[in-house]
């Protein structure tokens, strides 16, 4: 069988990356750019030297965990769009912890990792009792919480870790993922230890997910919850379960930048994006963990090499986001894609 | 200050943030009532914006004093249009509608800042010179009163969204064409076994979305913002969404939810010079609109019941 279900999942996501890329070609054609120019400074952008391939791989780290998060409760049913929101608290919680203690490292990093995760996992418990309990739709609450992390961390960083300023001090030392040696290696990129724990959270997922009771129920509960509640699963709890944890990694995105990245936090006006491309990553690949590194890296790559489409073919970088936006499109718009496929099985018969 | 001056002072300050919210967020209540989700009224804002701005700058010399009117025209055409993306993916393709929805937002800022930096050079464009400017209503800013709070003070496209939210009313609940659209987002196996155009309902639905969101998004282009750029539009479609729900998928009820939310934006900005709410911590009020939306999903101010059908494809022969 050439075209056999599996074998046209896989098929899906490429087909829409192309798909994606052909029409970023098509846009830079119509308005006199040379597409070959573009995609060339694109790629030396994101891998031409090493600085620029350390600053690939530092957005690909949060990307990882965004998508983890996005992905873990798609596998549940749930539509996780208040990554966001989670990937805030997280943020702040993470340089909370950097820079109000000052302790040992092997305690003080740990700590903040996980007050970040900590905090992640709460901003998604709210909007999975609530779906639980009172049957509240993700969607929407994990939205408004997005708007209240936003405000409520400004308010934070501004009145409660500093005293009226726009942002905090940079964290301590102690509790830095980055590294004096990572650094001199990539020319002084922002590259952090972080990605190691991003993937790690991959293997993780994929572990709970495949390889325990526990991630047999959620995926269970994904697929029919009247027939999980029926042979005897908790649906409420597992709904929760799936929010909190979702929740966690998201947090953990947030301490990517907070300890890694950047090693502080700031008075923000609108969103970091990473929970919204975060998205379009778990949908890229298919919710599973591998899916998700791989499409991770693929909207990383796009993203920093994009900074280098302007100096070099004079392309506007805001192009890459038409072509992530029309990914998800054609990602999303799959049934067509599946439809194509079924008439050329018949006809080829 | 008495009580009188402070509403007169904030009551033509809220309006002004309201009137955006409220003609997106009568967007979503057609979109969602047909049974398509809407996330991507915030990109609908911003393609109105852009829009908006885009064409009053170019053609001021062209059509002097009605500019701003023909710029939101266009706007709403535009944004028609470009909703026509979720209305293909969403009903056509049976994309999820939240995902198609986010990418809307996407694809919308996307093409906003590139066609931007494309014509201008550089992150934003320039200020138009012709916006909306607020006025008094003859003879009736006079009366003592109400006069300053209700009819001085106000941009004219502020009266348009309040006269246009009673007329959404009148056709979602008073015209076949309204019966026809709650149908289809109720049961849309019954609207079609009754021989009604399914697919032609939501098509039109989801469009009229994007001509509302559209006029939002350029009227607050052009009255509050003045120019396009990444952060002009930064929320007030989610906002509006919110409006959507908070009012119950009424269009009179998302017209008091908007009113209160642009309330509580335009408290959040002048909120510190007023006595009562000078001590209140300008966090509580911009969190003030999520946090209510939430409850009131919750069910803890009135239960929201969602259309039956809202986020399914319908697929026809499907039960």
């Amino acid at each position: 069988m050439l075209f056999s279900n599996k074998v046209v999942n896989i098929l899906i996501p490429i087909i829409s990356v192309l798909l994606g890329l052909l029409a970023g070609a098509i846009i830079m054609l119509f308005f006199g750019y040379n597409p070959v120019a573009g995609y060339a400074a694109l790629w030396n952008g994101a891998f031409s030297d090493i600085y620029f391939f350390g600053e690939t791989i530092r957005q690909v780290t949060p990307y990882i965990l965004s998508g983890l998060a996005v992905a873990f409760a798609l596998r549940t049913g749930l539509l996780n769009i208040g990554v966001e929101g989670q990937v805030f608290v997280g943020w702040l919680a993470s340089v909370w912890v950097g820079v109000a203690f000052d302790l040992p490292m092997i305690i003080h990093l740990p700590m903040a990792v996980i007050a970040a995760a900590l905090a992640g996992a709460f901003w998604g418990f709210i909007p999975g009792i609530l779906k639980a309990k009172l049957g509240v739709h993700e969607v929407i609450v994990t939205i408004m919480m997005n708007y209240i992390a936003l405000y409520i961390s400004n308010a934070i960083v501004r009145n409660v870790i500093t005293d009226g300023e726009d942002r905090t001090e940079n964290i301590a030392d102690s509790a830095s993922l980055g590294a004096d040696w990572i650094a001199q290696l990539t020319f002084f990129s922002r590259l952090h230890y972080g990605i190691l724990i991003a993937l790690f959270m991959a293997v993780v997922m994929w572990f709970i997910l495949n390889k325990t009771t526990t991630g047999f129920e959620l995926r269970s509960v994904g697929f029919n919850p009247h027939a999980s509640n029926y042979s005897g699963m908790n649906v409420k709890k597992n709904i929760v379960l799936a929010m909190v944890i979702s929740g966690a990694f998201a947090g953990l995105a947030g301490a990517m930048e907070g300890l890694g990245t950047f090693g502080y936090m700031n008075v923000k006006s609108g969103f970091t994006n990473i929970g919204f491309d975060g998205i379009a990553v778990a949908l890229l690949g298919a919710n599973t963990a591998l899916g998700v590194v791989l499409a991770a890296f693929l909207f990383g790559t796009l993203k920093i090499g994009a900074l280098n489409m302007p100096t070099e073919a004079g392309v506007p970088t805001e192009l890459v986001e038409i072509v992530i936006a029309l990914i998800i499109f054609f990602v999303a718009s799959s049934y067509i894609i599946r439809w194509v496929f079924l008439r050329m099985k018949k006809e080829g018969k | 200050m008495g009580i009188l001056d402070i509403l007169a002072s904030i009551i033509p300050a809220a309006m002004v943030y309201a009137a955006p919210l409220i003609f997106t967020a009568l967007g979503g209540v057609f979109s969602e009532r047909s049974g398509v989700i809407n996330i991507g009224l915030e990109g609908l804002m911003v393609m109105g914006a852009f829009v908006g701005i885009v064409f009053n700058l170019t053609f001021v010399d062209t059509f002097g004093s009605a500019t701003p009117w023909v710029s939101i025209a266009v706007a709403m055409i535009v944004s028609a249009l470009f909703a026509l993306v979720h209305a293909v993916a969403s009903i056509t393709f049976r994309a999820d509608q939240v995902v198609s929805g986010v990418a809307i937002n996407f694809l919308a800022l996307g093409i906003g800042l590139f066609l931007t930096k494309q014509w201008y050079d550089k992150g934003q464009t320039d200020i138009v010179s012709r916006p909306f400017y607020t006025s008094d209503v003859w003879l009736l800013s006079d009366i003592p009163v109400i006069g300053r709070m209700f009819f001085s003070g106000w941009h004219p496209t502020t009266y348009l969204a309040i006269i246009l939210a009673v007329l959404t009313y009148f056709v979602i609940y008073k015209t076949p064409f309204g019966l026809r659209l709650r149908s289809v987002g109720e049961h849309p196996m019954a609207a079609d076994t009754n021989g009604i155009n399914v697919y032609k309902m939501r098509y039109i639905a989801v469009m009229l979305s994007g001509a509302l969101g559209g006029l939002g998004g350029s009227v607050f282009a052009l009255t509050v913002a003045l120019n396009f750029s990444h952060s002009t539009i930064v929320g007030q479609g989610f906002i509006s969404l919110a409006a959507v729900i908070f009012g119950k998928w009424h269009p009179l009820g998302a017209l008091g939810a908007a009113i209160f939310f642009g309330f509580a934006q335009s408290l959040s900005i002048f909120g510190s010079s007023l006595p009562l709410l000078s001590d209140v911590p300008q966090v509580f009020l911009l969190i003030a609109p999520y946090v209510l939306t939430i409850l009131a999903l919750a069910g803890f101010i009135g239960r929201a019941e969602a259309p039956k059908a809202l986020g399914e494809a319908y697929v026809k022969g499907n039960r």
